[in-house]
C-alpha cells in the first residue's frame, strides 16, 4: 500500500477534519462503557448521599433487603433486553410473573414436598408457555408486540384471577407454604442473598450469550433492520420466538423468587411491573428501538430503581416521591443516550468526510 | 485522457493517484468510454494504488459451462404478473447484464435468485440440477450473493459482524472468536483494497463504503454467483472503478457475475452478454460485442424512443429566484446564483458536491447558516417549507420514495397533499374536490394507475415520479426545483418528464434542475452552474458547455471563475 | 367548482394515449373518507348490541345504559386526541397519569379552599403544560414518544402521590357531582353525552375533512414526505400532546366530580383501556392508518361487552381474558385475512 487512502484532496468547506481512520471500536465500546459506568456512578451517588443521611444505611441487613428486594425486577428485566434488542417489547411479563407465583404456590400447598429445583423449573415451564403463546403470534401473524402483549398483560392476569377465584384459595399465605421453600428468601451464600445470586447469574448467563453467541448477535441484528436481518438469511421469526420464551421463562423465574420472598400470593401479585421492567432496561440503555444496549445496563438499572425506592424514605424524603424520581430517571436517560448517539455520529462522520 | 494498462494516471482533479490494473481494466478503456467525468471523485477509502487480487477458487468449474439457470419462471403478487416466463442462464466466469425497464421484473428475478420469493412455475438449477431456493440462507448455502441497490446492513453492529453475521469464525465452545474474526474482516479488507476499521459500527458509513461491506461479504462465502441490482447508483466513478475490478477479477477466478443497470456505459464496459427484459418476459440475450446501445434501448422500450432532450428555446425573463452566500456550515458554502423566469439552470457535480442540500436549503427543509433566498424580489424565510411553497417554490425531491410520496397513500391523496389547504373550504375538504383535482393531474401528466384510491406504491417507478410531478406542478410554482427527476425510471418516461421541463420552461416558469447524467445537464440546461466540494466553481451558459468544461469543473480545476448572474 | 379551474397553463406531454382514471366518488369510498372503513369492529359492536338486548335481562334497560355510557365517558373522551396522536405514529402513555395529577391538584385546591370555577381552568392549563412536556421532549429533543411517556406516566403519576398523598378529597359541591351523573331527562343518558358528542364530531371532522386530518396521515406513513410537502411536523405534533394533556385533565376533573372524590390513584392502569379500545377500533400502532368511527365502536364494544358480562354475573377476570383475547384477534385477524387474499409476497416456490 504505497500511497495514502486519504485523497489529498482541497481542504473542503469548514469541515473539521476530526483524526481519520482511527479507532472506531474504541470509540463505541467506550461510550457503551461511560453509559454503564454513568449509571453505575449515578447510583454510587444515591447510595452515598443516603449513607451520609443515615449510616445506618449500609448495615448488613439494609443491604441484603435491598439486593433482595432488586433481585426480582433483575431477573425480569434481564429477560425483558432480550426482547427489546429485538426491537419488541413484552408488556406481559407482570401478569406472566404473577401467573407463575400463583402456579408455583399452588404447586407447593398441593404437594408440599415438591423439591425447590422443580418447584423453579414448574414456574419457569409456565413462564415459557406464555412466551411461546406471546412469540408465536408476534412472529407467525407478524403483528405488532406492544400490541399483542398488551393483550396478553390482560389475558394473563385474567388467567391467573379466574384461577384463583375458581379454586377455592383465593389467597395463598406463609402458613399454607412448606418451610423449606420459604427458607429460600432467607438463604445465604457468603453472606449474600441466594435469590439475588439467582438473578446474578441469570445476568451473567443472559449476558454471555448475548455477546459470544451467533444467534445471540443474531438478535442484535434482527433489532437493528429487520429487514437487513431477513435479507441476510436469519430465521427472524425463530429467534424472535425463542427471545419471547427466553423472556417468558425468566419471568416464571421471578414468579416464583417472588413466592418465595413475599409467601404472600394472590392474583395480582407483579400488577404493574411491566413498567417498571421497561424502565429499568431504557434507565440501563437499552435502545427501545431495539439493535443497542447490553443486559448488564439494564441490571443496573433495576437496581438503581430499587434503591431509589428504599433511599428515598432515609434522605428524609416523602416515599411518595418514589414514581416521580423513577420517572424523571427515564427521561434522563433516554436524553443522554440521544446526546451520546448524537455525538458519536458527529464523532463517526467526522472520520467519513462527505460520505455520500 | 484514457489511461493505458501499467500507466499511472492522476485524473485531473484531485492528486489522486491511480495506476491502471490488470487486463481487467483494459476493456474499460479500449471501450474507449471513460465513465461520466462527473462521477469522478477522490475517494477516501480506497487504496487506490493497489491492483485487486484473487485466488481462483479451486472448486469452480470450467469456465463457460452453466452455472445457474432460470427457465420458464413466472411469478404473481395478487393479480399482477411480475415474471411470465423470464428465463436466464449464467455462465462460469462470465459477466452477465440484465437489463430492462422499470417493472420488466428484474428486481423480481433478483430476488427469486436470492431466496426472498419462490416462484410460482418454473424451475432453478444451479449445475443443471433443479434446487428450491425458498429462503435466503438457502441461496447463500447455494453460493449466489447478492448485492442490492440500497446496501442492507445492521448499522448498530461493526462492520465485520455485518460482513460475517451467522458465520463468524467459533471457537471450541461454539463461541465466537473474536480475534479471528476481526483478523479474516481484515484480510478481506486487504484483498479488496479498502481501509475500513472492522470494529466500527455501520452506522453513518458512505454509501460506497456500505458497498464494499456487502462486496465484502460475498466474497467471504467465496460466491459462485454473484448478483449485482443497480450498485452503482450512488457510486463516484472511481468507485465504480472499483467495484468492476473487484467483478472482474471474480469472473476471471470462475464466478458468474450478473450485472444490473441502467447505465449502459456500464454495461458495455463490463459485461460479456446481455440479456434483455420487457413486461416480465425474456426477449434476447446476446453477447454484448453484437449490440449496440440503441439495439437495447429498442428491445427494452419495445418501441421507438422519441428525442430524449427536446429542449425548446426560450427568451429568460425576469430573476425569479436569487440565491446569495449560501452557507451551511461544513456541506455548502458561499453559494450565489440566479435564476430566470423561462430558464432551466442545472446544478452540476460530483456526488456529494452538495447540490442536494443546497436545493433542500433553499426550499427550506435544511437549515442555512448564513446566506438569502428571494423568491422574486422578496425575502424567504428560512426553513420552512411551507413559507417556501406560499413563495412559489416547489421541490421534486432526490429520493422519490422517502422523500417525495407517501407511499402507503393514494394516489388521489399524494396529488392533492400540496393543495390541501387550497382545496378546503372553510377549512373543510370535500372528497368530491380532491378527486377531481387529482383526476384532472394524473391525466394532464398521464399517470398510468388503476384507481386513484389504490395506493401509490403500486405504481410503477416512472408513474410514481410523475405523480410527484403533478402534485408540485398542481400548486402553479414560479420556480420548480427538480433533483435527479429522471433517476431510476424508464427510458421512455425520461423523454416524457424532459419534455415537460421543456415545455414548462417555455410557458415561463423558472426550473432548477440537479443531475447526475451528464447528457441530461448538456441536453436540457440553459446554463450549468457546476459545484465542486461545497462552493459553486463555474457558470457555463448551454453553448459553452460540454462534456470537457463540466468535468473540469466538477473537479475542482475550472480556469473560469465562479460568477453569479 | 371555480378551483379546479385554477390550473396553471400546463402542457400535455405529447405523448399518445394518457389513460388517466376518470372517476367518481362512489358512495362507498364517500363512506371510507368518515372512516368506516373498520365496518367490522362497527359491524361486531352492532351485532353485539342486538344479541346483548335480547339475550341479557335487563342491558337495554334506560337505567343500565346509563350506567354503560358513563363507564366510557372518560375513555372515549381520552381516545379522541390520542387517536390522531397515535395517527401520527407517535404514542402517549400518560394519559392516565395525567388525569390522576389533574384529579390529585384539583383536591388539593379544593382543599385550600378555591372554587370550582378557578380550580377548573387551572386543571385544564396543567393537563396543557404536563402535554407540553411530552411534546417538546419528543419534538424538540427526538426522544422517542413511547420512552418518554412510559417515564412521565411514572412522573406524573409519582407527582400526584406527592400532591395528595394517599388522602382522599371528597367534599365536592353536590350540585356538581349530581351534575356529573344525571341523565337528560328519563332516558337515563347521560347529560355529560352532549358536549362528548360535540368533542367527537369536531375530532372526527377534523381528522378525516380537513387539511390538518390530511398532514396527520401523512406523517404517520412518512415523516420525510410530509416535511417535504410542507408540513410542519414538529409542531403539529408538539400541539396533539397538548391537546392530549388538556383533554386528559378535562378527563380528570371529570372523574374527580363523578365518583366525587379526588386520589392520586384516580384512573391507574386507563391508558392500557384508551389504547386497547383505539387498536381495537383498526388504527395501527404504527401510525398512519384508522378512523374514528372504528375507535368508538371499539371502546364502546369493550365497555358494552364489560357491562353485558357484568349483568351475566361472569365473573370480572374473564373479562380480562376477552378484553385480551379480543385485541389480539383484531390486529390478527386483518393480518391473516391480507395472507389469504396473498397481499403478502411469502409464496414457497412449487420447483419439484
Amino acid at each position: 500500500m504505497s500511497s495514502s487512502t486519504k485523497a489529498a484532496a482541497p481542504a473542503p468547506v469548514d469541515v473539521a477534519p476530526e483524526h481519520t481512520g482511527g479507532r472506531g471500536a474504541a470509540l463505541v465500546q467506550r461510550l457503551v462503557v461511560v453509559r454503564e459506568l454513568g449509571i453505575l456512578a449515578a447510583l454510587l451517588l444515591l447510595i452515598v448521599a443516603t449513607v451520609i443521611a443515615n449510616p445506618r444505611f449500609l448495615s448488613g441487613q439494609n443491604l441484603r433487603d435491598l439486593l433482595l428486594s432488586a433481585s426480582i425486577l433483575t431477573v425480569l428485566a434481564a429477560g425483558q433486553t432480550i426482547v427489546i434488542v429485538t426491537r419488541n417489547v413484552d408488556l406481559s411479563v407482570g401478569s406472566v410473573l404473577g401467573l407463575s407465583a400463583y402456579a408455583s404456590g399452588t404447586l407447593l400447598v398441593n404437594a408440599p414436598g415438591t423439591p425447590v429445583v422443580l418447584v423453579i423449573l414448574a414456574g419457569m415451564a409456565v413462564g415459557a408457555a406464555c412466551g411461546l403463546l406471546n412469540g408465536a403470534i408476534v412472529a407467525i401473524a407478524k403483528v405488532p408486540s406492544l400490541v399483542v402483549t398488551l393483550g396478553t398483560l390482560y389475558a394473563f392476569r385474567g388467567l391467573d384471577s379466574l384461577w384463583a377465584s375458581s379454586s377455592d384459595r383465593l389467597q395463598i399465605n406463609a402458613a399454607d407454604l412448606p418451610t423449606g421453600f420459604k427458607s429460600l428468601a432467607g438463604a445465604r451464600l457468603l453472606g449474600v442473598p441466594l435469590l439475588f445470586l439467582i438473578a446474578l447469574a441469570v445476568v451473567l448467563l443472559v449476558g454471555f450469550y448475548l455477546r459470544n453467541y451467533r444467534s445471540g448477535r443474531e438478535l442484535y441484528g434482527i433489532g437493528s433492520d429487520p429487514a437487513a436481518a431477513r435479507l441476510s438469511g436469519i430465521p427472524v421469526g425463530r429467534r424472535v420466538l425463542l427471545a419471547f420464551v427466553v423472556n417468558g421463562a425468566l419471568a416464571g423465574l421471578a414468579g416464583v423468587l417472588y413466592a418465595a420472598r413475599f409467601q404472600t400470593l394472590d392474583a395480582t401479585a407483579g400488577t404493574g411491573q411491566e413498567l417498571f421492567v421497561v424502565a429499568a432496561a431504557v434507565v440501563g440503555g437499552v435502545a427501545i428501538f431495539g439493535g443497542s444496549g447490553s443486559v448488564y445496563g439494564a441490571a443496573l438499572g433495576a437496581l438503581l430503581l430499587t434503591t431509589i425506592g428504599t433511599s428515598l424514605p432515609q434522605l428524609g424524603l416523602n416515599p411518595f416521591w418514589r414514581d416521580a424520581a423513577v420517572g424523571a430517571l427515564i427521561l434522563a436517560a433516554i436524553a443522554l443516550d440521544r446526546a451520546l448517539s448524537l455525538r458519536l455520529a458527529r464523532r463517526l462522520r467526522g472520520r467519513n468526510l462527505r460520505g455520500a | 485522457m484514457i489511461p493505458v494498462p501499467g500507466e499511472t494516471c492522476q485524473p485531473r482533479s484531485t492528486g489522486v493517484h491511480i495506476r491502471v490494473l490488470s487486463v481487467a481494466s483494459v476493456t474499460l478503456d479500449t471501450a474507449g468510454r471513460y465513465p461520466y467525468g462527473l462521477r469522478h471523485t477522490p475517494c477516501e477509502t480506497f487504496h487506490t494504488s493497489e491492483a485487486v487480487t484473487l485466488e481462483p477458487a479451486p472448486a469452480h468449474p470450467a469456465p463457460g459451462s452453466v452455472v445457474l439457470a432460470l427457465e420458464d419462471v413466472s411469478k404473481s403478487f395478487g393479480a399482477v404478473a411480475a415474471l411470465r416466463g423470464a428465463r436466464l442462464e449464467l455462465r462460469a466466469g462470465e459477466a452477465h447484464a440484465l437489463v430492462g425497464e422499470n417493472g420488466a421484473g428484474k428486481s423480481t428475478l433478483v430476488k427469486i435468485l436470492a431466496g426472498v420469493h419462490g416462484p410460482d412455475s418454473g424451475r432453478v438449477l444451479l449445475d443443471g440440477a433443479p434446487v428450491t431456493l425458498d429462503n435466503p440462507a438457502a441461496a447463500r448455502a447455494a453460493g449466489i450473493a447478492v448485492i442490492y441497490q440500497e446496501p442492507t446492513l445492521f448499522p448498530d453492529l461493526s462492520v465485520a459482524e455485518n460482513i460475517f453475521m451467522g458465520r463468524q469464525p467459533l471457537t471450541g465452545g461454539r463461541r465466537i472468536d473474536r480475534r479471528e474474526l476481526a483478523a479474516r474482516c481484515r484480510a478481506l479488507f486487504e484483498r479488496l483494497g479498502v481501509t475500513l476499521d472492522p470494529d466500527r459500527p455501520a452506522r453513518g458509513l458512505s454509501i460506497a463504503d456500505q458497498q464494499m461491506i456487502e462486496i465484502a461479504k460475498a466474497l467471504s462465502f467465496d460466491a459462485r454467483v454473484l448478483v449485482m441490482d443497480e450498485p452503482t447508483a450512488a457510486l463516484s466513478g472511481v468507485e465504480v472503478e472499483r467495484l468492476f475490478t473487484v467483478a472482474r477479477s471474480l469472473r476471471s477466478s470462475g464466478a458468474a457475475v450478473l450485472f444490473i443497470s441502467h447505465r449502459f456505459d456500464e454495461v458495455f464496459d463490463l459485461c460479456d452478454r446481455i440479456t434483455v427484459m420487457r413486461d416480465g418476459q425474456w426477449v434476447s440475450t446476446d453477447p454484448a460485442t453484437d449490440l449496440t446501445v440503441d439495439q437495447v434501448v429498442r428491445r427494452m422500450v419495445g418501441r421507438e424512443v422519441a428525442s430524449l432532450f427536446p429542449k425548446i428555446d426560450v427568451e429568460p425573463g425576469e430573476v425569479v429566484l436569487e440565491v446569495r452566500g449560501l452557507t451551511r456550515v461544513g456541506v455548502f458554502a458561499d453559494v450565489s446564483f440566479d435564476v430566470r423566469a423561462g430558464e432551466i439552470v442545472a446544478l452540476a457535480g460530483l456526488v456529494g458536491a452538495g447540490r442536494s442540500e443546497v436545493v433542500r436549503a433553499v426550499f427550506g427543509v435544511d437549515a442555512y447558516d448564513a446566506g438569502s433566498v428571494r423568491v422574486a424580489g422578496s425575502q424567504l424565510r428560512q426553513g420552512s417549507p411551507a413559507a417556501a411553497m406560499a413563495a412559489g417554490l416547489a421541490l421534486v425531491p432526490e429520493d422519490r420514495r422517502q422523500q417525495g410520496l407517501v407511499m402507503e397513500l393514494s394516489v388521489e391523496r399524494n396529488a392533492t397533499l400540496t393543495r390541501r389547504w387550497k382545496l378546503a373550504r372553510f377549512g373543510l375538504l370535500s372528497a368530491r374536490s380532491e378527486r377531481a383535482t387529482a383526476a384532472d393531474w394524473t391525466k394532464r401528466m398521464q399517470v398510468k394507475a388503476g384507481k386513484l384510491s389504490d395506493a401509490v406504491s403500486t405504481l410503477s417507478g416512472g408513474n410514481q415520479q410523475k405523480v410527484v410531478l403533478a402534485k408540485w406542478l398542481s400548486t402553479d410554482p414560479r420556480v420548480l426545483i427538480v433533483d435527479e427527476p429522471t433517476r431510476g425510471i424508464d427510458v421512455g418516461t425520461k423523454a416524457e418528464v424532459h419534455r415537460l421541463l421543456s415545455q414548462l420552461a417555455a410557458d415561463g416558469m423558472a426550473v432548477v434542475m440537479v443531475s447526475s447524467e451528464l447528457p441530461e445537464v448538456l441536453g436540457m440546461a440553459d446554463r450549468v452552474l457546476v459545484m465542486h466540494e461545497g462552493r459553486v466553481v463555474a457558470d457555463i451558459p448551454r453553448a459553452q458547455a460540454d462534456e470537457d468544461s463540466v468535468m473540469l469543473a466538477a473537479t475542482g480545476q475550472a480556469g473560469r471563475p465562479a460568477v453569479a448572474s | 367548482m371555480a378551483l379546479d379551474s385554477a390550473h396553471p397553463a400546463t402542457p400535455a406531454p405529447a405523448t399518445p394515449a394518457g389513460q388517466a382514471p376518470a372517476e367518481r366518488p362512489s358512495p362507498t369510498s364517500r363512506l371510507r373518507l368518515l372512516g368506516t372503513g373498520d365496518g367490522v369492529i362497527t359491524l361486531v359492536l352492532v351485532v353485539f348490541l342486538l344479541v346483548a338486548s335480547f339475550a341479557v335481562e335487563g342491558f337495554a334497560s334506560t337505567r343500565n345504559t346509563g350506567f354503560l355510557l358513563l363507564d366510557v365517558v372518560v375513555i372515549v373522551l381520552i381516545a379522541l386526541p390520542l387517536t390522531l396522536v397515535i395517527v401520527t405514529g407517535e404514542i402517549d402513555l400518560s394519559v392516565a397519569s395525567t388525569v390522576g395529577l389533574t384529579s390529585a391538584v384539583m383536591g388539593q385546591l379544593w382543599f385550600a379552599g378555591l372554587p370550582l370555577e378557578a380550580i377548573i381552568p387551572i386543571c385544564l392549563l396543567l393537563g396543557g403544560v404536563l402535554g407540553a412536556v411530552n411534546g417538546l421532549l419528543v419534538t424538540r429533543l427526538g426522544l422517542p414518544s413511547l420512552a418518554v411517556t412510559i417515564g412521565t406516566l411514572a412522573l406524573y403519576r409519582g407527582l400526584a402521590f406527592v400532591v395528595l398523598g394517599d388522602r382522599a378529597v371528597a367534599d365536592f359541591p353536590r350540585s356538581w357531582t349530581t351534575w356529573a351523573l344525571s341523565g337528560i331527562g328519563a332516558t337515563g343518558i347521560p347529560v355529560v353525552v352532549v358536549p362528548l358528542l360535540v368533542l367527537i364530531v369536531l375530532t372526527g371532522v377534523v381528522l378525516h375533512a380537513t387539511p390538518i386530518g390530511r398532514s396527520l396521515y401523512a406523517m404517520g406513513n412518512s415523516e420525510d414526505a410530509a416535511r417535504f410537502a410542507g408540513i410542519d411536523v414538529g409542531r403539529t405534533k408538539l400541539w396533539l400532546f397538548v391537546v392530549t394533556g388538556v383533554v386528559a385533565a378535562l378527563g380528570g376533573v371529570y372523574w374527580t366530580l363523578r365518583y366525587g372524590s379526588a386520589r392520586a390513584d384516580n384512573a391507574q392502569g386507563l391508558e392500557l383501556q384508551v389504547i386497547a379500545a383505539i387498536l381495537l377500533g383498526g388504527v395501527s400502532i404504527f401510525g398512519g392508518s384508522g378512523g374514528l368511527v372504528g375507535v368508538l365502536a371499539g371502546a364502546l364494544l369493550l365497555g358494552s361487552l364489560r357491562n353485558a358480562l357484568q349483568l351475566v354475573n361472569v365473573p370480572s377476570d374473564v373479562l380480562n381474558i376477552v378484553t385480551g383475547a379480543l385485541l389480539i384477534v383484531a390486529v390478527v385477524t386483518p393480518q391473516i385475512a391480507a395472507r389469504f387474499r396473498g397481499r403478502r409476497p411469502r409464496g414457497r416456490p412449487r420447483t419439484p
